[in-house]
């Protein structure tokens, strides 16, 4: 995420908001070409595998997927952790801006693993350490989210949002440990996801998903969160600047 | 330190006794569910030795939960939460008070009743021991982690069922570990491996679930 | 002592004042005053540290309050809209109560002399859910007697009471700064304090 930086320089609503703007449109078709890329070397040149066939091909979609789901919502900690500190206005926006797209990726893995799981294990869904812990973290995702919807007042969702994800980071290594060790102390399936020999186009097709994905998501979240600060700061005479002529009663 | 402590607990324990339909409808909602799995699953005796750990620990996690709402929701609709907040004490040993004060009104009970409630799963004497004593330790933690919820939503429209969406993940450990020491004891593993981890989980979060409650409250206060 | 500093406060999305400055010496009272929703209660929330300004600083004999965090809330006694006392609970176990969590030492004589003095006598040991609003009121202002502290801030503490205990209040608040105590205030009944050095401040135009 080399914008940080940038966004920590640029941490005023009204200086971002004409940044992501003109960001967006790179961060989109950099997604575009890596992913293109990626499904290029996922689907048609790697090799198909001797052991599952054709239908391991979805871990081009469903290894990236888990891995953004696991990271934003570290991400949003990490907004939290400076929005709690400092007191800046845009960190909370940029975690609640986040949250959709971690829950989306969570759900994607979830649905991709169900999908693989069929014909692999036979089953749509295991106690798996793994699903396990990503529907645990769905969970999170949605209870972050319901907690930022129920609160008006913009500031103290923020905080008290930022408090749970802190908490939740907290606790998602306990959660993750626990849920690993009553799978092994229950032997419900001891299928790896993850293959050890993996070969190389298919390393290098996941990567590309991988960086498609980061892409997708940067572009989508500095998306929300431009429509967040319009709307959060939408008596400010910049805000008032941005929309011009639509202004009276075109937005709530 | 201990002074404000006791202070809060012995309020809220005076508060309780006063409200005791409280403590007791809570009580009644653990015994009833408990009671209701084997009207659905069959009186088969291997069958609910093998649920019984599970389904006492999930009962337990939902009668906490019923309680959960009314930690702060009366002191902050009557202005004795501010008065707390104002105590010259930090918030967080006020906190500890209330959290130590929930969980003798709601997860002391569960405990002591739990054992009744485990012969009806034909459970083995070794096996209520352990019930018991898994019920004890992990309840505590029931009661920090839900007060860091119930601060959280303090005051929302919808309260009580966001506080479930919020808390219930953060229970999976101690539901974990809970009903595995039981679990293991059925199956003669011997279940001080999960004893040990759920009173590491309790500690942990008594000691430290109390600031971010009152990191919470005060968000809740602005 | 108690000095606001270009203080700033925005509710959801208005800003209700900004730049207010004040400075009140031990034996001075402040009136706040202000119409609806201009942010009265907001300053003295402020002034309470339940609420971080948005800018500005407020200071404790020098110092900031939320620094002297417990030192600070040790010189205070904070009267809300709300009384604060638990309906289930009779008078004075809730005197004793929040004596023991303010940290005050009192004892059972003291706080029934307390209750006496606000006009509550052969009130002591019923529910506070059977009195009325203004003995509910009362119970609260019985705090002002009880808890020894230097700062009072005191939200509308005339409303719901009646004629006699308006002046027994206006008396027990000009004692409290003739012996040098500070208190802020909102009201929206003119009241005769007969002692202190009163000021005003007019909060949002």
């Amino acid at each position: 995420m080399k914008d940080r930086f940038n966004l920590y320089r640029f941490a005023s609503p009204a200086t971002f908001y004409p940044l992501a703007g003109t960001l967006i449109p790179y961060f989109a078709a950099i997604s575009v070409i890596f992913g293109l890329a990626g499904l290029y070397l996922g689907m048609l040149v790697a090799p198909t595998d001797f052991q599952q066939g054709e239908g391991y091909r979805i871990i081009f979609i469903h290894v990236p997927a888990s891995w953004m789901s696991m990271f934003i919502y570290l991400v949003m900690a990490f907004w939290a952790a400076i929005g709690l500190a400092f007191n800046t206005r845009l960190s909370g926006m940029m975690a609640q801006a986040l949250a959709p797209t971690g829950a989306l990726m969570a759900f994607l893995s979830l649905w991709t693993g169900a999908l693989w799981g069929k014909p692999m294990w036979g089953a749509w869904w295991v106690w798996d350490a793994r699903l396990t812990s990503e529907l645990i973290l769905l969970f999170l995702y949605i209870g972050y989210m319901a907690l930022t919807a129920a609160i008006d007042d913009a500031r103290r969702a923020d905080k008290a949002g930022g408090l749970l994800l802190l908490v939740g980071v907290v606790n998602v290594p306990i959660i993750y440990f626990s849920v690993k060790w009553w799978n092994t102390l229950h032997q419900g399936s001891s299928v790896n996801l993850t293959k050890s020999s993996m070969a190389e186009t298919m390393l290098w097709g996941m990567l590309l998903m991988a960086m498609c994905f980061w892409m997708y998501s940067i572009a989508v979240a500095l998306m929300r969160v431009r429509t967040i600060m319009l709307e959060r700061e939408r008596n400010t005479d910049w805000v008032k600047a941005e929309l011009g002529g639509q202004v009276a009663g075109g937005k709530k | 330190m201990l002074k404000i402590v006791s202070a809060v607990i012995g309020r809220d324990l005076k508060l309780a006794m006063r409200r005791q339909a409280d403590i007791v409808s809570a009580l009644f909602f653990f015994i009833i569910v408990v009671s209701l799995f084997p009207l659905g699953i069959g009186p088969e005796p291997d069958l609910l030795r093998k649920l019984a750990p599970g389904v006492l620990w999930v009962a337990a996690l939902l009668a906490t939960m019923l309680s959960l709402p009314r930690l702060f929701a009366d002191d902050h609709r009557d202005g004795t939460l501010e008065q707390l907040a104002l105590a010259p004490h930090p918030l967080g040993l006020v906190v500890t008070g209330k959290v130590i004060a929930h969980w003798l009104v709601s997860g002391l009970p569960l405990a002591l009743i739990a054992p009744v409630l485990g012969i009806q799963f034909d459970l083995s004497a070794d096996a209520l021991l352990v019930l018991t004593g898994a019920i004890l330790l992990g309840t505590p933690a029931l009661s920090g982690i839900g007060a860091i919820g119930a601060a959280l939503t303090l005051g929302l429209r919808g309260g009580g069922v966001l506080l479930s969406l919020l808390v219930l993940p953060l229970y999976i450990p101690v539901l974990i570990f809970g009903a595995g020491a039981v679990d293991a004891t059925v199956t003669g593993l011997g279940g001080e491996g999960h004893l040990s981890l759920l009173a590491a989980i309790t500690f942990a979060s008594v000691g430290f679930a109390p600031w971010a409650t009152a990191a919470a409250l005060k968000i809740a206060l602005e | 002592m108690l000095e606001a500093d270009n203080l700033e406060c925005v509710r959801g999305e208005r800003r209700l004042f900004a730049g207010l400055n004040f400075k009140l010496e031990g034996g001075e009272l402040l009136y706040l005053q202000g119409r609806n929703g201009a942010g009265k209660t907001s300053l003295l929330r402020m002034l309470i540290g339940l609420l971080p300004p948005e800018a500005g600083e407020i200071r404790w004999r020098g110092m900031a309050i939320d620094k002297l965090a417990d030192e600070f809330r040790a010189d205070l006694c904070y009267l809300g809209h709300l009384n604060a006392i638990k309906e289930e609970l009779t008078p004075l176990e809730n005197l004793l109560a929040a004596a023991r969590l303010a940290d005050e030492i009192l004892s059972e004589d003291d706080a029934i002399d307390a209750l006496e003095q606000v006009g509550l006598a052969g009130r002591e040991d019923l529910a506070c859910k059977y009195l009325s609003q203004g003995q509910k009121r009362r119970v609260a202002l019985a705090r002002l007697v009880t808890e020894k502290r230097p700062l009072w801030i005191l939200d509308e503490p005339f409303v719901a009471l009646d004629v006699a205990a308006v002046d027994w209040l206006a008396g027990i608040i000009s004692g409290h700064l003739q012996r040098g105590g500070l208190a802020v205030m909102t009201t929206h009944q003119l009241v005769n304090i007969p002692a202190g050095q009163v000021r005003e401040l007019r909060i949002g135009g």
